[in-house]
């Protein structure tokens, strides 16, 4: 119940690198969650499931070099400061 | 005698200021002289005379009537001028002030109806924002326009209430503020990006913005902050009745606010509308609405024991 902003950011640098690890072929291919396997429709109806792999996509994408620099900050900070 | 010397020699400096333009290196000596808290007195009233904000001792007023002094003084100025300039645009690109002036700009009349809708929400007819070529009025002219105003001050009344309801509890120590606020915080903002997240999922077409969402979410702290006065006043039954009270107020207030934001125009005018899109909006309007009263109970539940 205690939270603090710091908590906050690691909680959310914990949730990105979650979504990060994800690897595109081997594994959300496998489920069914590859991008490869949007039926593009051109109606307006993405749905939920497409818009999910859109945004997994797109944060590994975005993501993947600035968290690089982020981890190595958050390990310091944690050596350093428990 | 020291008093004298002190004040002739103060007085024979701007003549000799006149003559050198350059003073620094010759007023060393007497500086030095006036150290002692005696001549501080004197010498304090004249500068008080010379009407200088910033004299500081000896050191400052001799400084502050030199011609050089003044050409630093309006360089600091100008370059304390310049980095205001620097830190306005650059966190205007952070934090779009201009667009936060839109949520500030309420009046009492405003604030007296906004705060009657969320606690009454029942007899309101009209619940529309009205558009003035395509921008949304200010809220001081339409009580249905999202404000900053009251979920700032209520955000600031229930830490301040949050602590006093634990003074009375025996618990308070002035961390425990901080620590209240920062939580609060947090759940604040792990809601709203909830909400953006489901806005996202969910593809709806809306207008609403970020700091809209802010608001409406900032709206519950009124009625926590309604809940936990009475069970301070009252004692625990009426805290949990009063708190009843609120949170229905409040489901139905954002139910009514958003239903006209978030679904499409015909499932807003109360048609029974079929298809799994509409259904889905009807069930993201629902689970905002109803995660208010939770979060209301959850943050002042551990107030009134």
């Amino acid at each position: 119940m205690a939270f603090t902003l710091y908590s906050l950011i690691q909680a959310a640098i914990l949730c990105v690198n979650a979504v990060a690890v994800l690897h595109e072929e081997r594994f959300l291919s496998k489920i069914g969650w590859g991008v490869d396997q949007t039926v593009g429709g051109f109606g307006d109806e993405p749905g939920i499931k497409v818009q999910l792999m859109n945004l997994v996509r797109s944060v590994r994408t975005v993501m993947r070099v600035p968290l690089i620099a982020v981890n190595a900050v958050c390990i310091v900070l944690l050596l350093l400061f428990g | 005698m020291d008093y004298t010397a002190t004040q002739s020699g103060f007085r024979q400096q701007p003549n000799m200021r006149l003559r050198t333009s350059l003073v620094d290196g010759s007023e060393g000596s007497q500086l030095f002289e006036d150290t002692s808290g005696a001549a501080s007195g004197p010498q304090k009233g004249f500068s008080n005379q010379q009407a200088r904000p910033q004299a500081e001792g000896f050191p400052g007023q001799s400084i502050l009537s030199d011609p050089m002094s003044n050409l630093a003084m309006a360089y600091g100025s100008s370059l304390a001028s310049q980095g205001r300039e620097m830190v306005d645009k650059n966190l205007d690109r952070f934090i779009p002030i201009s667009k936060l002036k839109y949520y500030f700009a309420v009046d009492t009349v405003y604030v007296g109806k906004k705060l009657g809708l969320l606690v009454f929400p029942y007899m309101h007819d009209n619940w529309e924002v009205s558009y003035q070529q395509d921008t949304p009025v200010a809220p001081r002219f339409d009580v249905n326009a999202p404000d900053l105003y009251i979920p700032a001050m209520g955000f600031i009344t229930y830490i301040l209430v949050a602590g006093l309801a634990l003074g009375t509890q025996n618990k308070f120590s002035p961390e425990l503020l901080g620590v209240q606020a920062s939580s609060a915080l947090v759940w604040l903002i792990m809601e709203v990006l909830a909400v953006l997240l489901s806005l996202y999922l969910v593809t709806v077409n809306t207008d609403l913005t970020t700091i809209d969402l802010l608001a409406f979410s900032g709206y519950k702290y009124v009625g926590m902050i309604v809940g936990v006065v009475t069970g301070l006043l009252f004692g625990r039954p009426a805290y949990y009745l009063s708190l009843l009270w609120c949170c229905v107020a409040i489901f139905v207030f954002m139910i009514r606010t958003l239903r006209l934001k978030l679904l499409s125009e015909a499932a807003a005018e109360g048609r029974l509308v079929r298809g799994a899109r509409n259904q889905l909006r009807m069930y993201l309007t629902m689970s905002i609405a109803a995660a208010q009263p939770i979060f209301m109970f959850w943050l002042t539940y551990h107030l009134i024991r």
